[in-house]
């Protein structure tokens, strides 16, 4: 009797499986979540099958050069590549793949082949705060002022102002990054020596201590000047015209007209009525424009020849030094992914309507 | 007989003449249509008038810009000029391609997932989903140390690849909102099949969607293609914007002033060229919205 009303509770708390599936679809957070998950699982499937499948993958081009070069055997050239790639040559493809994964999920990214017995997560962590920090304050600056600027060309717009910040903002989103970063290196720091271009290499000078002190985060922004310039100019323009057209959107929505109605004050309605909707589809913008921004590095990093990852990827490119480009590329493709989780994240905190509709809006 | 063929060309040209009075409607927009043509002109025709010589001349190193040489020339003492004249080829083919190959992926795949709906729709946006947190670019760094991109066509083959997806997204929203008008649903109780509601009812109506999108993933390939050759990734005959970015950029032409212009007319180049097709996208709004011209 006491069984068969805890068996029928227990039924009754619960709920089936593809219920439970539904409640997580319905929850925007889970399902995010989940989304992100399931792309790093694809990523790093990709990156597998990139090193291991490839035509001229980098595991038989290094077993074929350890035998040429040191008349090695055959398994102990695998046996070296095994630990290098951090997978089990010997094994069949599938639980290669298995192993891989595994040792991933140990936070095992092998070894670089360059500089030998050195892991490549040691790299990575003295890398990756750098661009962390670089990009995400431009990303910073050039959302607020991007907002701002597209604010204020709604406000006024089809005035002069409007037309001169239109006109800029349209050439700054059309040239590519490295253009201008090229431009600003050649006149800047080069034809009219305006900053000392040689000093501002590298991502910190020698000599400074990493510290919460103030000689620290100067010589960082310092050496991080140029990458942040160029990140800011290049993404400005998108920001301002995205927020000028949703602005203009906004301010013509009803309830904004009854705000003004009730005779709330201007500012009141700029920030919370107009902005706060205006700003959302630059939140969808974000997810986008992070990826672009990061995968940008690549190219600012080598020219500024600042130390981040993407100076990192380039060099490990150059040098064929497969497990490091194989693992900067993970890293570079996750913290992307994170970024957009956390846009997604802040989406829903401004905008309620999607929390919890299941697939509407999104 | 000879009529006719009076008559067709009458015509031919009455459109053209059509095209470009609309197309200078937009200011900004004619004047990135013409810089596109002055790019097609200077890329396609401009070689016959100006003939390439790449021989290393030892007494020109670094010229300023003379009558002989309008832009000065190079540290191998080569013409700027005529580099820029014959470095645009590669750089607009591959743009033209990947456009054109990414925007038919593109606009079948996104128009078939709206209209089908399902499970197919659902792959397919599970799919531009993850494709569009990855980053492209170190993806294509990546792919090209494994794949050998010597020719135009793998190299635009690629960049399709990577491209498609982000345009699939736009098209399926732009067919998802035209699905609820009225023609459609009426070409649909008509049992039209789905083959005349997609070509005949929905793709039509949005020929300025595809046509400007078709012209941002040309200006995303000039970005990625360009970064590749400036990083020596994809290997590619001497005279390239790219090429000519990466080698006058590592040859430090950057520190004298006299080697300015080897530097800067690659960048100006490409910087235009992108610009013009920016600003062109403003005239094709006009040209195939007919609501927008009358309107202004």
């Amino acid at each position: 009797m006491t069984e068969a009303i805890h068996t029928s509770n227990a039924q009754r708390v619960l709920p089936s499986a593809p219920s439970i599936l539904k409640a997580i679809y319905r929850n925007f957070l889970l399902r995010r979540l989940l989304k992100a998950l399931f792309t790093i699982f694809v990523v790093i499937t990709i990156t597998f099958f990139i090193i291991r499948l490839m035509p001229g993958n980098p595991v038989d081009i290094y077993v074929q050069e350890q035998i040429n070069l040191y008349s090695m055997t055959y398994e102990d050239a695998l046996a070296q590549a095994s630990a290098m790639f951090s997978i089990r040559l010997d094994q069949p493809v599938l639980s290669q793949y298995f192993d891989y994964i595994v040792a991933l999920l140990h936070g095992n990214l092998g070894n670089s082949y360059k500089s030998v017995g050195t892991p490549v997560a040691t790299m990575i962590a003295k890398f990756l705060p750098w661009t962390l920090f670089s990009v995400g304050l431009s990303l910073l600056i050039s959302f607020t002022l991007g907002m701002g600027l597209g604010m204020l060309m709604a406000y006024r717009r089809e005035t002069i102002l409007d037309y001169i910040l239109s006109t800029i903002g349209s050439i700054l989103s059309s040239v590519p990054n490295y253009l201008v970063a090229m431009t600003l290196v050649v006149f800047l720091g080069v034809q009219w020596k305006l900053v000392p271009l040689a000093q501002m290499r590298g991502s910190l000078s020698p000599g400074v201590e990493i510290g919460f002190t103030l000689k620290f985060i100067s010589d960082a922004l310092f050496h991080a000047a140029f990458p942040i310039a160029t990140y800011v100019l290049t993404t400005v323009g998108g920001w301002m015209l995205t927020m000028k057209s949703s602005t203009v959107a906004a301010l013509e929505e009803d309830y904004v007209a009854v705000a003004r109605a009730r005779g709330l004050p201007d500012s009141r309605i700029m920030t919370s009525y107009v902005g706060r909707n205006a700003m959302l589809p630059l939140f969808t913008q974000l997810a986008i424009s992070v990826g672009f921004i990061v995968g940008g590095s690549v190219l600012i990093e080598t020219i500024f020849v600042y130390q981040g990852v993407g100076k990192m990827l380039i060099d490990s490119i150059n040098q064929r030094d497969y497990p490091v480009m194989q693992a900067v590329f993970l890293i570079i493709t996750i913290s992307v992914i994170l970024a957009n989780l956390l846009a997604d994240f802040l989406y829903s905190w401004l905008d309620p309507r999607i929390r919890n509709v299941g697939g509407k809006g999104a | 007989m000879k009529n006719s063929t009076v008559r067709i060309v009458r015509n031919i040209l009455d459109d053209l003449w059509r095209f470009l009075k609309i197309m200078a409607h937009n200011k900004v927009g004619f004047i990135g249509f013409l810089g596109i043509i002055g790019f097609i002109l200077l890329t396609f025709v401009g070689p016959y008038f100006v003939p390439l010589s790449m021989d290393t001349q030892i007494t020109k190193i670094y010229k300023p810009p003379s009558a002989e040489h309008i832009l000065g020339t190079d540290f191998q003492g080569r013409d700027i000029w005529m580099q820029i004249v014959h470095g645009g080829k590669d750089v607009l083919i591959v743009a033209f391609l990947t456009g054109v190959i990414s925007t038919t992926i593109a606009v079948t795949l996104g128009s078939l997932s709206a209209v089908l709906s399902g499970w197919f729709d659902w792959i397919i946006m599970w799919i531009t989903d993850i494709f569009l947190t990855i980053p492209n670019f170190p993806l294509l760094a990546v792919i090209a140390v494994f794949v050998k991109l010597t020719n135009v066509w793998a190299l635009a083959l690629i960049l399709s690849l990577l491209a498609w997806p982000s345009l699939t997204r736009s098209v399926r929203a732009q067919v998802l909102s035209l699905k609820q008008r009225d023609y459609v649903e009426a070409a649909r109780t008509l049992d039209l099949g789905i083959r005349h509601i997609i070509f005949s009812e929905i793709l039509p109506n949005m020929m300025s969607y595809i046509a400007i999108s078709l012209v941002f993933s040309m200006t995303s390939a000039i970005y990625a293609q360009v970064a590749l050759v400036f990083l020596g990734l994809v290997p590619f005959a001497s005279n390239n914007w790219g090429v000519m970015l990466s080698l006058s950029w590592a040859r430090g032409a950057l520190y004298y002033k006299d080697s300015l212009l080897n530097i800067m007319a690659p960048v100006m180049a490409i910087a235009f060229f992108q610009l013009a097709l920016v600003w062109m996208t403003r005239s094709l709004e006009e040209i195939f919205n007919p609501r927008l011209r009358t309107s202004v």
